[in-house]
């Protein structure tokens, strides 16, 4: 075989692999958005039959789970784009402005104040689960908003990639501001902020996705079945004896769906945000 | 920009009314000052790590050693608490997040590097396309991803993964029932979800790579594994040493992947690891105290990971400036 056909095989056999391997990775989506048009009691007799058949597929389940009396649904998926929208704006302003004072200006205490970033974000939060909760019912906010949002707001995480972004920005912008009389925080609002656009991008998909999947701060300060979280009102449906699939499979595609179309639309930004909070963070 | 100093400086300047001619003044230095703008630029990182940091790891620390009868209705007890760590549940959940960890850092580690290897190389078609699609499960929370792997693993015959064994002849199972299919579940669960983050990042390391490297090393006749092993892997080796860190961070601290499968009921600690079981204690059972010093246990257990990284691999080495 020459070196040209070798290199032919090699490449079918890795867009086989690739192929074999994507079919993989979407059959729980495919399989979940397939459910969903199935009547649960027919599902678990009858386990699933994969092919499409739109006689025996209807919308029942989401029928249910939008207009039903019962369903919490729709207040679930308000929850959430809103805690995950106050949560990414305050979150992104407040860790933008510490990070920009980390990196950008030379003060004493400064590097105590970075390792003390450093420590918050290697620290386990789950152990201060506790006194938090304690404290979150000191303080009247439980099952609020604010209560979800206040304890995270200031994102170690995006700290730390701000105070790079800002100390890779040249300082002659800062004085050329000085030079024309900005406070110390109007260089920030109209000479750094639009010179930290891209950071801002990034964080802004970090910190929305980590916020839209975060589960046990939720699970505890949000009680009643108003006020749940797309991720704690669908796990309050889990039971053993599978009486609730209907909603809870329905439920779970519109939650996916969506994001997996926003997705599709931004990818490389979308990639880029989470490549840089990662690896810079 | 050019305007007379003060003369409506952004939003820094709030209702100017509201402040006396001494106040103002002062006000104004602040605002002008580079010795103090940095202490308020950091301020509400200070705030935040007070109140929502400090304020409780204190509490927690004291409450390990207490006994938290009602809120208000505390008897310290020494170590009591930390002596009853050496039961079978802490014993079981340890050995859970412990097994649990290896087995992610042994799959969500090769297998995405492979996967990142190969979409970086120039024989592979339709890159964006695969990447895009390996990519989604990354998008979905671990309940909502949950849901679709507790039906497909179903303890029904006519469950998928079931009804597929008894087609292949084999005995079908009941998954969430037994120790190592339910460790199985949620490693499938996390490596579903995380691989196609990680592939994201070992892409972004290996575009980093320069060509010449490879261009260089094929003249003098290395091959595609001694590639691989003396160029690929020591130019990887920050991200892979991030990428492990997070793993036994995330393994260590994991919470989400047992929630979904075992919500309500949990036969013999299947599934129990330590913030699972810091939860049942201190929520579900009340038992504060108990629940903190399983806390306290779970961060010296991270602490001492995390200074084995930084001892042999000096992760933030390089932050030091």
């Amino acid at each position: 075989m020459s070196n040209r056909q070798k290199k032919i095989w090699l490449a079918v056999l890795i867009f086989l692999f690739f192929a074999a391997l994507s079919f993989f990775v979407l059959f729980p989506i495919y399989y979940i958005v397939m459910a969903s048009f199935k009547n649960s009691q027919e599902l678990f007799r009858h386990g699933l039959d994969l092919r499409i058949i739109p006689a025996s597929m209807s919308l029942d389940n989401y029928k249910l789970l939008l207009f039903d009396k019962s369903s919490y649904y729709l207040y679930w998926y308000r929850n959430s784009i809103l805690i995950c929208a106050l949560f990414t704006v305050f979150s992104l302003f407040l860790s933008s402005l510490v990070g920009y004072g980390l990196g950008a200006y030379n003060f004493k205490g400064r590097n105590l104040i970075f390792v003390l970033v450093l420590v918050v974000m290697m620290m386990p939060l789950e152990i201060l689960m506790l006194p938090l909760y304690k404290l979150i019912v000191d303080m009247r906010i439980i099952n609020t908003y604010a209560g979800v949002i206040l304890p995270f707001v200031v994102s170690p995480i995006a700290i730390f990639f701000f105070r790079q972004y800002a100390g890779g920005i040249s300082k002659d912008f800062m004085d050329a501001g000085r030079i024309d009389g900005c406070t110390e925080f109007g260089i920030f609002f109209r000479i750094m902020m639009p010179l930290m656009k891209p950071a801002f991008g990034a964080m802004a998909i970090l910190l929305a996705m980590q916020n839209w999947n975060s589960l046990i701060w939720p699970l505890i300060v949000l009680r009643t079945n108003n006020m749940f979280t797309l991720p704690i009102g669908l796990a309050s449906l889990l039971s053993p004896y599978g009486n609730n699939y209907d909603m809870l499979i329905s439920g779970a595609v519109l939650a996916i769906i969506p994001i997996v179309i926003v997705f599709l639309f931004n990818q490389r930004s979308f990639i880029s945000g989470l490549t840089a909070g990662g690896i810079k963070g | 920009m050019i305007r007379p100093p003060g003369a409506g400086s952004g939003p820094g300047i709030p209702a100017r009314r509201m402040f006396t001619g001494d106040d103002r003044l002062a006000l104004k230095k602040i605002l002008y000052s580079e010795k103090w703008a940095p202490y308020i630029f950091v301020l509400p990182f200070v705030i935040s790590l007070l109140v929502f940091f400090l304020y409780p790891m204190i509490t927690t620390i004291i409450m390990s050693f207490q006994e938290v009868i009602s809120l208000n209705n505390t008897r310290f007890i020494g170590l009591r608490n930390y002596e009853r760590l050496f039961d079978v549940h802490f014993y079981n959940a340890l050995k859970t997040n412990t097994i649990y960890t290896v087995l992610t850092i042994a799959l969500t580690i090769p297998i995405p590097l492979l996967i990142a290897v190969l979409l970086n190389s120039r024989l592979t078609k339709g890159k964006t396309f695969f990447k895009t699609v390996l990519f989604i499960p990354a998008l979905t929370s671990v309940i909502v991803a949950g849901i679709p792997f507790r039906l497909m693993f179903g303890e029904l015959d006519t469950a998928l993964v079931n009804s597929v064994l008894i087609d292949l002849g084999l005995k079908p199972q009941k998954w969430l029932l037994n120790y190592w299919t339910g460790m199985m579940l949620m490693v499938i669960l996390h490596v579903w979800r995380n691989a196609g983050i990680f592939m994201v990042y070992y892409i972004a390391g290996l575009q980093n790579v320069p060509d010449e490297l490879y261009e260089s090393a094929s003249i003098d006749g290395a091959g595609a594994f001694k590639k691989f092993r003396y160029i690929t892997l020591p130019m990887l080796k920050p991200i892979l040493i991030y990428t492990l860190t997070i793993t036994i961070f995330e393994g260590y601290r994991m919470f989400g992947e047992s929630y979904v499968l075992w919500n309500e009921s949990m036969p013999s600690d299947i599934g129990l690891t330590i913030v699972r079981y810091i939860y049942q204690q201190a929520f579900q059972r009340n038992d504060l105290g108990f629940g903190s010093a399983i806390g306290i246990t779970l961060l010296l257990i991270v602490l001492v990971i995390n200074l084995v990284q930084l001892r042999y691999f000096g992760l933030f080495r390089k932050e030091r400036d």
